[in-house]
């Protein structure tokens, strides 16, 4: 202590406890630092220890930063496109839309996909959850809930229940009955609470856990019975926008995404941050692991994907391109891990090769924002849910022949001012041009209401 | 000619968007992505052309043709194929950064279409949000201004109509706003007119668009709610300004938190370090390697890439496939999924089973009981918890138990130390020395076994109960994995 000399007072933060105070200059062994009198007063009673003061702290943390950087680039000795290069190139993706599935009166937000197969669950800004068997079509249940932008929805394992949260900051659950007369929403109990929007959630490997991720910027674990909270996650130093299960069923790890630009990993069990990946330069919409589990994928706001290994722990793929300049807003893997399906906000969906970083195809059909893409558990169709308020169900096509574009064309009766509208109706790859064109007529009309309506409430 | 400058070298050199300050608007990374485009696609040189064109007794000051912008963006983004370059041109005058110059639907065509850009002034990273006054305004001085270009549109009329009803005690303020306007409109020069007139009307195409038309100004509500957003404040285009100011939407007040790093944070922060500096990590070229395997082993398991057999349920309309999946009779490609590792044998229920009838016939079934009472405790309700964990000790740990496993003598202490405090994790060490010895002694000798390799072999012997198509399909196959075969097989089922 006989170092401290004390200076003219100035006004800010403090280093210590970052409280807005007039502060005093004291120099722990010449080093300048500013703290308020009540943390001298602290500093003077704790005594210092060993002069591990912030600043210096602060230095270490940044001189490990840099040693973990020294390292970690020792071991990059080669890039995966290369390796990649000597891998046998994809054949020609044929993608065809199989369902459209429309029934949401709003933006659909969430999506997931119930262990059978074909069975769906949605959530849409309107607080409606619809539970559908794609297959068929057919609607088999409806919830709706007390609020609007339901941002998040997880079937559960069992296929007996559904867990939807949102703008109400609380994760619910709902038992679904073979009774469809049923009220659904009166036996809806709510699990999970937080202080912010739920961004997203998901069952562990039974229906009676539940994950949930927050604006609130934590993410939770809650016992689905009691609404007992497990084990909560903090780390992110802003809201979480996504969260993905390890897909082994012994891997009690789950990562995570959000807007601090961070990608975390955390054990389950002990709540820690086990990894933690930065290389995105805006909001990390979409998390998803790897189906080995060793590695997973992100969408960003800055219009790029990027793969993050977790034994390298670091990048190792970055999924963009010089004509892709709309935030990804969804990513998942095919079955194989090959092929990566990405969500955009300009109402495309384009899928990358993994493992060479090339851009494989691309999905016009959406006549809006995609905001989830899910690939079906049997790895056979891919669903991607739309601000413009259906689902589309995508699977793959008989191979067409590249010498022989467009097998038949059959354009609808245009009216006048939806001709000059971009054509969205159809799906083609770069290499075999126009392969495909399922006309279904956009649902203009109906569209226009809504967006009539809100536009021009008197304000 | 000057080299022209590819995005990514750009992207690099734009603005840093890390800034700790989080509090820039949702869009700030695009709107920088697209101004840089219409830049660089207004530039004299490297971009489009812009001229006058003369038609019939008027002239079109500054406009440029769709064809030219579709051109010029295939050419600038890399972009193969028109159709997609069309949609990028669309979603960018959708934001209205340049607009068709007679139509109040803003896309991009492939064609003769006259296209203009719009003025700086409007773009909208001067994050508009315009009042339903200045909207009012703006087509009360439409009907004023007496011109066929200016005409409302039957959409334009109605939402005049509404208004007019909304705000029928201060329509006169509006009128005499318009009014005024109109008389500043008329000293300008008429080419300028001309364009001014209609880079107003694309403002309000984005900000009131055409029913039908995706209205680009819609936020993501996660985005909104994070920030205050000083940017988004309501300003009036017109600069009217409002008696009693509006109160903000519940979207806009909610804080964001951005904790300031603080001793224990920073600490915490070199523990983390510390943890990941003595993480043991692989080189880039094993990572790559594993990789490349895991995906080629699985390629034929994945639908997107291997069609399926019979057929892909969502293309066939035909569940067979599911039905398949759910069987108890295994396919040979599910049997040989089993031999990957012992994780891919345990997720198949099949798989499993015959498992652990082959650890019953050599008399160690209770390893994986055990293994699988454990995987089975942490799917439980919390307060069932205690006692299945007692059970479990009963059944496999205690002295005496019915279907003792053997553990090494570390993870005995450890476990018996862990159920002085029961949870979910008490057998974590057990299991996993457990699931190893599993892994690296029984499981080996199951797939060597004859009850794996019997299956195996089985199932690749055609069956012939399936008749014509599966033996065609079995012909194809053989035929190796070529093009035609593949060819073939698509053919058959789409007939």
């Amino acid at each position: 202590m006989c170092d401290q000399t004390f200076m003219a007072a100035t006004f800010g933060p403090c280093d210590s406890c970052s409280k807005a105070s007039p502060l005093m200059n004291i120099y722990i062994k010449s080093e300048a630092i500013n703290y308020c009198s009540f943390c001298v007063e602290m500093m003077a009673c704790q005594g210092l220890q060993k002069g591990e003061t912030l600043a210096t702290l602060k230095k270490e943390s940044e001189n490990l930063k840099k040693k973990l950087e020294e390292e970690r680039g020792k071991l990059n000795d080669i890039e995966l496109h290369q390796v990649a290069e000597k891998v046998e190139a994809v054949a020609a993706l044929s993608l065809k839309t199989r369902r459209v599935l429309k029934g949401h009166g709003n933006k659909v937000l969430c999506v997931d996909w119930c262990k059978d197969k074909r069975r769906l669950v949605s959530s849409s800004q309107d607080g409606k959850v619809i539970v559908w068997d794609a297959f068929t079509l057919n609607k088999e249940h409806g919830v709706t809930l007390p609020c609007t932008w339901v941002m998040a929805c997880a079937y559960a394992p069992s296929g007996c229940a559904v867990a939807c949260g949102g703008l109400d900051n609380k994760c619910s659950v709902v038992p679904l009955s073979l009774d469809r007369n049923e009220n659904l929403a009166a036996k809806k109990k709510s699990v999970a609470m937080h202080t912010n929007y739920v961004s997203g959630c998901s069952f562990t490997n039974s229906d009676m856990q539940l994950l949930t991720s927050s604006g609130d910027g934590t993410c939770a674990l809650w016992d689905v019975e009691s609404g007992q909270l497990l084990q909560s996650f903090h780390g992110h130093t802003a809201d979480v926008l996504s969260l993905d299960l390890a897909p082994s069923e012994t891997g009690n790890t789950f990562v995570s995404g959000g807007c601090d630009m961070k990608a975390n990993v955390w054990d389950m069990r002990s709540g820690q941050n086990i990894q933690s990946f930065e290389s995105h330069e805006s909001d990390i919409n979409c998390v998803k692991y790897y189906p080995s589990g060793d590695a997973f994928a992100s969408a960003s706001d800055d219009a790029t994907c990027r793969f993050y290994d977790l034994r390298a722990d670091r990048e190792v793929a970055v999924y963009q391109k010089d004509s892709i300049i709309f935030g990804a807003s969804s990513v998942d893997f095919s079955l194989s891990g090959r092929l990566l399906f990405t969500g955009y906000n300009d109402y495309t969906i384009n899928v990358w090769d993994v493992l060479k970083g090339t851009r494989v195809s691309i999905l016009l059909g959406h006549e809006n924002r995609i905001s989830r893409v899910r690939v079906s558990p049997d790895g056979t169709a891919l669903c991607s849910a739309s601000w413009d308020n259906s689902l589309r169900i995508e699977g793959t096509g008989p191979r067409g022949n590249p010498t022989h574009p467009a097998p038949q064309l059959h354009p609808p009766a245009h009216s006048g001012r939806s001709q000059s509208v971009p054509r969205a109706d159809r799906i083609y790859s770069p290499s075999n041009k126009f392969l495909v064109f399922p006309w279904v007529f956009s649902q203009w009309e109906w569209l226009g209401k809504s967006s009539k309506g809100s536009a021009l409430e008197p304000s | 000619m000057m080299p022209v400058l590819s995005i990514p070298t750009l992207r690099s050199g734009l603005p840093d968007c890390r800034s700790s300050d989080l509090n820039v608007p949702v869009h700030r990374q695009l709107w920088l992505f697209i101004e840089d485009i219409v830049t660089r696609i207004q530039d004299e040189t490297e971009g489009v052309p812009i001229r006058t064109v003369k038609s019939f007794m008027t002239k079109i000051p500054s406009v440029v043709t769709g064809a030219d912008i579709v051109q010029w963006l295939m050419k600038n983004l890399t972009v193969e194929d028109s159709a997609e370059a069309m949609h990028i041109g669309s979603l960018i005058a959708a934001q209205g950064y340049f607009f068709p110059i007679s139509d109040h639907v803003l896309c991009l065509r492939d064609d003769g279409t006259l296209y203009r850009f719009q003025a700086p002034y409007f773009w909208p990273s001067n994050c508009w949000e315009p009042e339903n006054t200045d909207y009012a305004i703006y087509l009360c001085k439409r009907t004023m201004q007496n011109k066929t270009r200016l005409e409302l549109a039957d959409y334009e009329a109605e939402n005049l109509a509404r208004l007019q009803r909304a705000f029928a005690r201060k329509w006169e303020f509006i009128y005499m706003q318009a009014e005024a306007q109109v008389k500043i409109d008329r000293k300008k020069d008429k080419i300028e007119r001309k364009i001014l007139d209609s880079q107003e009307r694309a403002f309000w195409d984005v900000h009131r668009p055409v029913p039908g038309c995706v209205n680009t100004t819609e936020m993501d509500i996660r985005k909104c709610r994070r920030m205050k957003n000083p940017h988004r404040v309501k300003k009036s285009v017109y600069g009217v300004v409002e008696e009693g100011t509006q109160s903000q939407s519940p979207i806009h007040t909610s804080l964001h938190h951005c904790r300031k790093g603080t001793k224990e944070d920073v600490e915490k922060e070199i523990l983390f370090l510390n943890t990941q500096l003595d993480r043991h990590c692989l080189k880039m070229s094993k990572v790559a390697e594993s990789l490349i395997t895991y995906a080629e082993q699985y390629m034929e398991y994945d639908p997107f890439v291997t069609t399926p057999e019979p057929s892909n349920p969502w293309t066939s309309d035909d569940p067979t496939l599911w039905d398949l999946e759910m069987s108890k009779e295994p396919s040979q490609q599910r049997v040989k999924k089993w031999g990957f590792s012992l994780e891919e044998a345990l997720k198949d229920p099949v798989g499993q089973e015959l498992f652990l009838k082959f650890l019953e016939s050599e008399f160690s079934s209770e390893n994986l009981r055990f293994w699988l009472a454990v995987q089975g405790l942490k799917s439980v309700p919390q307060q069932d918890v205690a006692q299945r964990v007692q059970d479990i000790w009963a059944e496999f740990l205690a002295e005496g138990a019915p279907s003792s496993i053997n553990l090494d003598s570390h993870s005995y202490e450890i476990t018996s130390q862990n159920l002085k405090d029961p949870g979910r994790y008490s057998y974590e060490d057990a299991q996993d020395h457990i699931y190893k010895l599993m892994k690296s002694d029984s499981y080996p000798r199951f797939l060597r076994s004859s009850v794996y390799q019997d299956l195996l072999m089985a199932r690749k012997k055609p069956e012939t109960e399936q008749g014509r198509r599966t033996s065609l399909e079995k012909f194809t196959r053989s035929m190796g994995k070529s093009l035609t075969g593949k060819r073939l097989t698509g053919l058959m089922q789409s007939s």
